[in-house]
């Protein structure tokens, strides 16, 4: 624990700082947090608020981004989109990283028969178009948040897989590791307390990486009509919403698309700034 | 090589267990019988014809046996029919269609890597330069846009606005009449904006790839001994890092295959053009099993080959295997 | 009507004809550049979202497929512009005073387009291969009522019902196929699902997969060599593609929605490359009640919904004020359709009243109706891909919540709808749309001798008075009589409100200003397609 927070002080916020895109996409994802905490400070309407007498309105001072097919406030709904996109990426992603690291840990540790199988099992798991296994198992069951999140999440976990199975390798023979075992401490124990902790990194990373990425898989499910269903506002069931008016009511798919693209993009930049602060080589 | 590849190949038949495996519990995660579905269709089959469906898809044996029917089947590359109101075989399904995905998506990966292997060398060799900061952001971009927003913001701009390109499907009508060039032509015209668009969105992970590569390989010490030795940057780039820079991305090549693959349901659906990436998306929706299940195991089966293909041109790069000692 | 299904599919049972429009029309605009000179040639490219999927249309029950046959195929009867029953492959046809014969004389010299001739073999084969239950037919039902079928010459052809039957006649608008190449063989297995063999302006040339189906003209066809050489039917399966494929040329016709028809087409570039027409749809939309849910087995309940529900405003919202208020299942303006019937007009004040005479009143905490210490919820169940009844549904959502209903909606997927929860009755309430055919026989939808699996009278009303009235008014062949019938059935689920009725939407089709001859009537504008034409000069395809 000593090794990391006098890690983190010193190298790694070092040089983590000195990347302005990596602090920029820190700064946006901060905002994004605060944004979905206070949505319903921010957001000046009810997301669910229909007047089916003022639909598909441009931008004004009463809407700032218009009003979308059944007259709601589109800043409301991408306020509100921002918490449902958020909490897709987060939960899919802790669902990949929970069962990535469980089984990078104990194919890591345990080496053998146990190693071999489940190693095969990631090999196949990466073999299938990742897509077409989202798709057919929403179609089959139904397109509800959780089953969106749940099975963005099966389908992603098996990077983690690898990175945290290779880095316990090269932990496991360190010095510190035998000193725990030689004296007496348990399998969890070691698992836990101290390659965990070690492993930590390459998946803060792959994490921070995966959430962008399952926020656009959530919107190009949305496209297809098995995102996230309204009224439930996303970003991609908006910007899905105002796919067919893009010249006249811009305004409807403008600001989710940007919305989208540049909170993907601040992850990517956050996620890559970290692992070039943690990597040791690149900056030798 | 003879003796890794025979390794190699073995390696596959677990594999392709697996697939087949996992594709038969996606399809029984549904509730329902997929004869449901069928009779649903066309809702005056008879009980007797209904008998005859479950008894062809043996839904009246226990799961393990319905599973070794189905492989037994699938041996012979007989998926069965479509539940579809066609009816028709599911292999002719396919094979109608994968021509078309896989060429698209080859062009895919040929540009990707094309550009990407580039301009990740060239983010290394400039590294933090603007050069380097304009690379990130325009491969991030690329990354980050919905790629359906990004496809109809494209078709409107010069489709519509400007005229310069058609907006979907692969050929225009009549081009059967055209001349061979002019045929080549035209269906250029129509890859431009679904190609193009489908390589932005993949350029991020390879060029970032790249770029670290190229940037370990840089560190090493024999690049610095070459650079020791005099040799122009250019040289040290070019002759010594790019090529153990290369290597590894051998090995992407195969991984690159699903994620076209799946990302073509999109590009399909949108540009109108036939492949098997629309054709999946259909099966689905109307629940139509034995296509579905066909596709996923098609599909699973091209990354196998792809990532063999990869193998087999990273052994023949690497001498440590060419020689035998892998 | 077209892409993806819009109504039931078995529904097209009721419609075999309704694959194009039809009503009365408002003015189109008339065509910016004059008439021109009538010439034959050029292509008209139609857009659609839905790869047709069996050419042999009884075996078909998707609206592309049967866009497709109405061009390759001819029935024994058709419906005019004016939705009268005249004769197609029947020159003339006579119905028995008794009503329980009606005789075909067909017109002689018709060919297939593969050279062969068309006799009464055709038909009695149409009529037994329909009949027979092993063949996968969706549209058996109107031809069980047929006692005896017989063909005494080569050109005349005679159904005989063993009691009257109105909708008789109109059932035999169905497509007659080609006995020479089907009988004996197994018409689900026939190579005719995808290189079919008609008899009808336009022959089936090829079929590219998912790319597109073209038909070419057929010169020997028997009312006349149509002017247009070619129509082809591409698939586009996404919508905002298509839209833009039209703007640019790239089709030639596609149906518009609200928005694009009111909001993105008025530009003065629009209206000088196309026309756009609008006329009511053959089809009403209606919230549907199981009614043998206990929620809705009280009829307060239901006219308190109704009286919940602000009709005006849906139309508003999702139509753009482009279509109608329902009331009952008919169109307005058609024979059958009564004007006034007693109502619930929205009122939620009356509503409430309602609610609060059958148990339900308002929760203090939060307005939330209970009865029994159980809230006021349901389910609202729709299919996807219809963007306007999943609008519908979240107005109708809003609406009801301000009565203290809590309502969620769910989409589906319209083969499972079916299958999972409309067949086995597992839903509580649906948003869904019924084709209006030109014969008012509604029999199917309200009998409850229809209620049983896959029987489309799914929500289960039972009403004695109905089923008689029903059964009177399909067994006489008297207008004023049937209308009587019709009439009462209205008032009776006026006062019942078995579905909340909501809206028949307007039909908006838009065609490229080049096609000439187009004449917008109460069939809509495709019933004179073969005389749709491209002036020389401004001919785009070259044959």
């Amino acid at each position: 624990m000593d090794f990391r927070t006098s890690f983190f002080y010193t190298v790694f916020w070092k040089r983590f700082r000195r990347n302005r895109f990596a602090l920029a996409g820190a700064a946006v994802v901060a905002l994004l947090f605060i944004v979905s905490l206070c949505a319903p400070l921010i957001a000046p309407y009810d997301p669910a608020a229909i007047d089916a007498y003022r639909v598909l309105l441009p931008p004004s001072a009463s809407h700032w981004m218009g009003t979308d097919e059944l007259g709601r406030d589109v800043f409301t709904r991408v306020i509100y989109g921002t918490r449902i996109s958020l909490y897709v990426g987060f939960v899919a992603v802790g669902i990949a990283v929970a069962i990535g690291t469980l089984v990078g840990l104990i194919s890591g540790f345990y080496g053998g028969w146990i190693e071999s199988v489940l190693m095969r099992f990631v090999d196949i798991m990466l073999c299938f178009p990742t897509f077409f296994l989202i798709l057919a198992v929403i179609a089959l069951l139904e397109p509800s948040i959780w089953n969106i999140m749940l099975i963005i999440g099966i389908t992603g976990w098996m990077g983690v897989a690898r990175l945290v199975r290779a880095e316990v390798l090269s932990i496991k023979e360190r010095d510190y590791i035998m000193a725990a075992r030689s004296i007496g401490a348990s399998d969890i124990r070691i698992l836990l307390l101290h390659i965990l902790p070690n492993a930590a990194a390459p998946v803060l990373v792959a994490a921070t990486l995966g959430v962008g990425g399952a926020i656009l898989t959530e919107s190009a499910l949305s496209f297809l009509g098995i995102g996230v269903q309204p009224p439930m506002p996303s970003w991609g069931n908006i910007l899905t919403s105002g796919k067919d008016y893009l010249e006249f009511a811009w305004w409807l798919s403008l600001f989710p698309g940007l919305a989208i693209l540049v909170t993907v993009l601040a992850y990517n930049l956050l996620g890559e700034g970290i692992r070039d602060a943690l990597d040791p080589r690149i900056h030798g | 090589m003879i003796a890794y590849l025979i390794k190699r190949i073995l390696l596959l038949i677990p594999l392709l267990f697996g697939i087949t495996l996992i594709t038969f519990a996606v399809i029984h995660l549904a509730p329902g019988e997929p004869v449901d579905m069928q009779i649903a269709m066309s809702p005056k089959v008879s009980a007797e014809s209904r008998q005859r469906i479950r008894e062809f898809y043996g839904l009246d044996k226990p799961l393990h046996v319905q599973y070794g029917l189905w492989l037994g089947r699938m041996a012979r590359l007989d998926f069965g029919r479509s539940f579809a109101p066609d009816n028709r075989p599911v292999t002719d399904k396919i094979a109608e269609r994968i021509p078309v995905t896989l060429s698209l998506n080859i062009i895919a990966l040929a540009l990707e890597f094309g550009l990407a292997v580039p301009i990740g060398i060239l983010a290394a060799v400039r590294r933090n330069t603007l050069v380097d900061k304009g690379i990130t952001v325009f491969v991030f971009l690329g990354f980050a846009v919905p790629t359906f927003w990004l496809a109809l913001l494209l078709m409107y701009l010069f489709g519509v606005k400007l005229g310069w390109l058609p907006i979907s499907g692969l050929h225009s009508l009549g081009s059967e009449r055209l001349g061979t060039l002019a045929w080549f032509w035209d269906l250029a015209k129509h890859l431009v904006l679904p190609v193009g668009v489908a390589t932005f969105g993949s350029l991020a992970g390879l060029s970032r790839y790249m770029r670290s590569t190229m940037l370990e390989v840089i560190r090493q010490d024999y690049i610095t001994t070459a650079r020791a030795k005099g040799l122009s940057e250019r040289a040290v780039i070019f002759r010594h890092a790019l090529r153990n820079a290369l290597l590894p991305v051998i090995t992407l090549l195969g991984f690159s295959l699903p994620g076209l693959i799946g990302g073509s349901v999109i590009f399909e659906t949108i540009f109108a053009i036939p492949g098997m990436g629309q054709l999946f998306y259909q099966g689905v929706m109307m629940r139509d099993y034995p296509l579905v299940m066909g596709i996923l195991v098609i599909g699973a089966l091209l990354t196998l080959v792809g990532n063999l293909l990869a193998d087999i041109c990273y052994s023949l790069a690497d001498p440590r295997i060419r020689h035998g000692k892998a | 009507m077209r892409g993806r299904a819009v109504t039931l599919p078995v529904l097209a049972a009721l419609a075999l004809l309704l694959v194009s429009c039809n009503g009365a029309g408002d003015t189109p605009p008339l065509p910016s550049r004059g008439p021109g000179i009538p010439a034959y040639g050029d292509t008209l490219v139609d857009g659609t979202i839905g790869e047709p999927s069996n050419l042999i249309p009884i075996l078909a029950t998707d609206s592309a497929s049967h866009d497709v046959a109405a061009l390759v195929y001819n029935g024994l009867v058709k419906y005019d512009k004016d939705l009268n029953l005249v004769g197609d492959l029947a020159e003339s046809f006579e119905v028995s005073r008794d009503g329980l014969t009606i005789t075909f004389h067909l017109r002689r010299g018709v060919k297939w387009h593969d050279g062969a001739g068309f006799t009464s073999r055709d038909v009695l084969y149409t009529y037994r291969v329909i009949v027979d239950p092993r063949t996968p037919t969706a549209y058996a039902e109107d031809f069980k009522q047929v006692k005896k079928v017989e063909a005494p010459d080569p050109y005349t052809f005679r159904a005989s019902y063993a009691k009257p039957f109105a909708p008789a006649l109109a059932s035999w608008g169905t497509t007659v196929l080609p006995a020479h190449l089907l009988e004996g063989k197994d018409i689900a297995a026939s190579p005719l699902a995808r290189r079919p063999v008609g008899t009808g302006p336009y022959r089936f040339r090829e079929w590219v997969p998912g790319q597109k189906v073209v038909l070419e003209s057929f010169h020997d066809y028997f009312e006349g060599r149509p002017r247009i050489d070619r129509y082809v039917y591409r698939i586009i399966p996404d919508t905002s593609t298509m839209y833009m494929e039209l703007k640019a040329g790239g089709i030639d016709m596609m149906p518009l929605t609200p928005v694009q028809y009111r909001r993105q087409t008025d530009t003065p570039d629009f209206t000088a490359r196309f026309n756009k027409y609008r006329y009511p749809s053959a089809s009403y939309v209606y919230l549907g009640y199981n009614l043998r849910n206990p929620l809705f087995r009280d009829k307060r309940v239901r006219q308190a919904l109704t009286s919940a529900i602000d009709k005006q405003e849906i139309i508003q919202g999702v139509l753009l004020g482009m279509g109608q208020v329902a009331h009952g299942p008919y169109k307005p303006g058609t024979w059958a359709y009564k004007d006034r019937v007693k109502d619930f007009p929205y009122d939620p004040e009356k509503a409430r009243a309602l609610l609060a005479g059958a148990g339900w009143k308002p929760r203090p905490s939060d307005g939330m109706l209970v009865k029994d210490g159980r809230p006021f919820r349901f389910t609202i169940l729709t299919n996807q891909g219809n963007d306007q009844r999943l609008k519908t549904a979240q107005i109708i959502q809003q609406r009801l919540r301000a009565v203290g209903i809590e309502v969620k909606i769910r989409v589906l997927e319209w083969a499972s709808f079916i299958t999972h929860f409309i067949d086995k009755r597992n839903f509580e309430a649906v948003i869904l749309g019924w084709t209006i055919t030109p014969d008012p026989d509604i029999y199917d939808v309200w009998s409850s001798g229809k209620t049983g699996f896959k029987e489309l009278n799914f929500v289960g009303f039972r009403n004695a008075e109905v089923d008689a009235l029903l059964e009177r008014g399909r067994r006489t062949f008297d207008t004023a009589e049937r209308r009587a019938c019709y009439y009462r059935i209205q008032d009776i689920l006026a006062e019942e409100q078995p579905y909340t009725f909501l809206y028949v939407p307007d039909a908006l089709p838009t065609v490229n200003a080049r096609f000439r001859g187009i004449e917008p009537a109460p069939a809509g504008i495709s019933y004179n397609f073969i005389h749709w034409y491209v002036p020389k000069e401004e001919q785009v395809y070259s044959p």
